[in-house]
């Protein structure tokens, strides 16, 4: 019995349309009409405004720890925008131009991250998860819609996003194969950032590519230019359609950089070097979709300031909201507050009612007072 | 009402078999849920009724069939999951614990996670390791979740069929050495019994016991040689859900009597007894005659089933504590 080569059947691409230098591919280049466009860069020009006050925010002590996303906007812009309204987008920690397309209001991102639970709270009519923080524990949740859209019939489709960090966890693994087996309309979205926290992706896996992943599990995998808002809508569009289609998911790995800080609580320059950080930097997704515009004659003027105006309007609203009434998180711990819980939030609005020094309560009694008939060895 | 004489399994599988034709949302995933109906049996044949899309015979990994499930919730399907063993489900609690018990809260309200996390827990049935512990108090801890365990035929049927109605998540624990070992009379149509109630089995004065699943049938046995043997009256509480807690039931029992005797099967240290001790101590300490005494398995992770007999408790442990008790 001779050992067999057992070819794999398929193959990673890598797809890039636009690339730093203003290349463009014209056979490649997708077919967005000048409104759409417009609103793309809208978009990731709000995305890194935003993005950018939020760091001020928060070295200004008025939000609390929060993971930023610049650098990360084509990656997270092209792939969102595929979606309609009745899909499902589930995000990780690092998804907040993303999540603003999808329709979370400003300052409801402000309140999350400003410690209010109420900034978790998606519309009633929104199709959107809200924000997981443990990595990639999310990515099954992502499947489970899925299974769930395609059992009631339903032609909706599931995007999910997570790092290349989430790519070591069990979960991503598990995750794909389970959509490998239902055959399920999810679309996976790797935006690998290169860095999950101090630890570079060559420590992380030992793999050529994340997309590569995709293979093992029977899923097409493909690997963009996280940075080019074209490669990444391109894939992203084709992945979505084949999912609507009923043909199954598809990893995505979005190859992009952090441009800053893990989060407000971390120092980058501990673990990368400024040389890497400026590379980088050339590679800026604005810049060369910016440039791009600009030949189409699409930039508008006066967009900076309108967004920033956005942004100071959502601020203003953000800080004016009411202090937060510490009772209302006992509502929503179950559908009907069992008796501790309310034994508790009772205990707690006395002891704020009382300006935090109550007599203690005696225990309850339930018979009524009967005698103590406990006394035998207490000595008082 | 006609009724049936069944076994817990046969009883678990008439719950599942009616609420998933009472409610087209319901669907059941797990590992060899579908074909082969559980390695308990108790999905026996839903798949055959109810197909492969409806009872799934999901890849093998406890995490994702948790995450999946919560997934399905957050769409609003109602999934029963089947965790073979209890023993096992530490591969998928930070689901369970991390987004299962949370997404109402997370969200305020926009999700939350109708679902039924089923597993076989306990000892009894010479078993290896991870499929003899008792683990129930590490899901009664967990606020968002609900905690049930039944003792027999007719409530694991009917807690059941309230757990998959239950817009809460809900881990439900069955005993293995229960699976088999008595017959009840089960009424044909749907019976639900209140999660968060226990119940009064045996009504007596002078002492009660609280107990629930395997060790129910130990104490009322207790309870019997007490009678027998001492002319004590006890008083036995079946707890049935272990969170939230039943303090109301517990603590007007020993109010009346006086003095209890808690007894499981979960290692003693920070187990279900402790917070029922201190439900006794809050609610009925000036009428406490003597100090809550435990009858648990020690604090000691498995003992193999060589040696299970003389680590989980039974009636000769259970009758000694009660009369140290009643002699304090």
């Amino acid at each position: 019995m001779p050992r067999t080569i057992l070819e794999p059947r398929s193959h990673v691409e890598y797809l890039s349309i636009l690339d730093s230098d203003g290349n463009l591919d014209a056979a490649l280049e997708p077919r967005l009409s000048p409104a759409e466009l417009k609103s793309l860069y809208r978009a990731m020009l709000l995305g890194r405004r935003f993005d950018e006050r939020m760091v001020r925010l928060q070295r200004q002590g008025r939000i609390g720890t929060f993971a930023p996303i610049k650098g990360q906007e084509a990656s997270q812009l092209g792939s969102v925008f595929t979606l309609r309204a009745t899909d499902w987008m589930v995000p990780s920690f690092r998804e907040t131009a993303a999540m603003i397309w999808r329709g979370w209001p400003l300052e409801k991102i402000l309140l999350f991250f400003a410690g209010y639970v109420e900034g978790g709270q998606p519309a009633p009519d929104q199709h959107d998860l809200p924000i997981t923080i443990p990595v990639g524990t999310q990515l099954p949740h992502a499947v489970g819609l899925a299974y769930a859209a395609q059992y009631k019939g339903d032609d909706a489709v599931v995007m999910v996003y997570f790092g290349d960090g989430a790519t070591s966890e069990g979960d991503f693994h598990e995750a794909l194969n389970f959509a490998g087996v239902w055959h399920v309309p999810v679309v996976f979205v790797c935006q690998n950032n290169q860095w999950a926290i101090s630890v570079p992706l060559k420590k992380q896996t030992h793999s050529k590519t994340i997309a590569q992943k995709a293979l093992a599990y029977g899923l097409p995998g493909i690997q963009v230019d996280g940075n080019d808002v074209l490669a990444v809508y391109a894939a992203a569009r084709e992945a979505v359609e084949r999912a609507r289609a009923g043909e199954g998911p598809t990893l995505i790995e979005s190859v992009t950089y952090r441009l800053g800080v893990h989060t407000t609580a971390d120092d980058p320059t501990k673990y990368r070097t400024q040389e890497e950080v400026t590379a980088w930097e050339q590679k800026d997704p604005l810049t060369r979709f910016r440039a791009y515009l600009e030949k189409k004659d699409l930039l508008e003027d006066g967009l900076e300031r309108r967004v920033d105006d956005e942004i100071a309007e959502a601020v203003r609203r953000f800080e004016a909201t009411a202090p937060p009434d510490p009772l209302t998180v006992f509502d929503h711990v179950y559908a009907e507050m069992p008796p501790h819980l309310r034994a508790q939030r009772d205990e707690l609005a006395r002891w704020l009612r009382e300006g935090g020094a109550p007599a203690p309560e005696p225990p309850a009694a339930p018979l009524g007072a009967t005698p103590m008939r406990g006394q035998r060895l207490t000595r008082r | 009402m006609s009724v049936t004489k069944l076994n817990m399994v046969k009883a678990l599988n008439l719950a599942l078999l009616q609420e998933m034709e009472r409610d087209p949302a319901v669907l059941i995933l797990g590992e060899d849920v579908g074909v082969d109906g559980g390695v308990f049996r108790v999905t026996d044949d839903l798949q055959r009724k109810f197909g492969s899309q409806r009872v799934i015979d999901s890849p093998l990994a406890e995490a994702a069939i948790i995450g999946t499930a919560v997934g399905m919730a957050l769409y609003g399907l109602k999934p029963v999951c089947e965790i073979q063993f209890s023993g096992f489900a530490f591969q998928c609690f930070h689901q369970i614990e991390n987004h299962a018990a949370r997404y109402r809260l997370r969200s305020q309200g926009r999700f939350h996670c109708q679902m039924v996390i089923r597993m076989p827990y306990g000892g009894g049935v010479r078993a290896l390791e991870h499929h003899t512990e008792s683990e129930e108090q590490f899901y009664a801890h967990v606020p968002g979740l609900k905690m049930v365990i039944p003792s027999g035929p007719r409530t694991a049927r009917a807690l059941l069929t309230s757990a998959i109605r239950d817009p809460d998540p809900v881990v439900f624990f069955e005993s293995k050495a229960l699976y088999h070992a008595a017959k009840e009379e089960v009424p044909a149509d749907p019976e639900a019994l209140p999660i968060g109630r226990a119940q009064v089995v045996r009504e007596g004065r002078d002492l009660t016991l609280i107990a629930y699943g395997a060790m129910l049938r130990v104490a009322r046995e207790a309870a019997d040689v007490l009678q027998a043997e001492d002319r004590v009256e006890t008083e036995v509480v079946d707890l049935l859900t272990i969170a939230p807690l039943d303090r109301e039931t517990i603590v007007t029992s020993v109010a009346k009597t006086g003095r209890a005797v808690v007894v499981h099967e979960a290692p003693r240290s920070f187990g279900p007894g402790a917070e029922v001790a201190a439900s006794i101590m809050e609610g009925a300490f000036l009428h406490l005659e003597a100090p809550v005494r435990r009858v648990t398995a020690n604090d000691v992770s498995f003992v193999g089933f060589a040696r299970e007999k003389a680590h989980v408790p039974d009636v000769a442990r259970v009758a000694a504590a009660a009369r140290e008790t009643l002699a304090f």
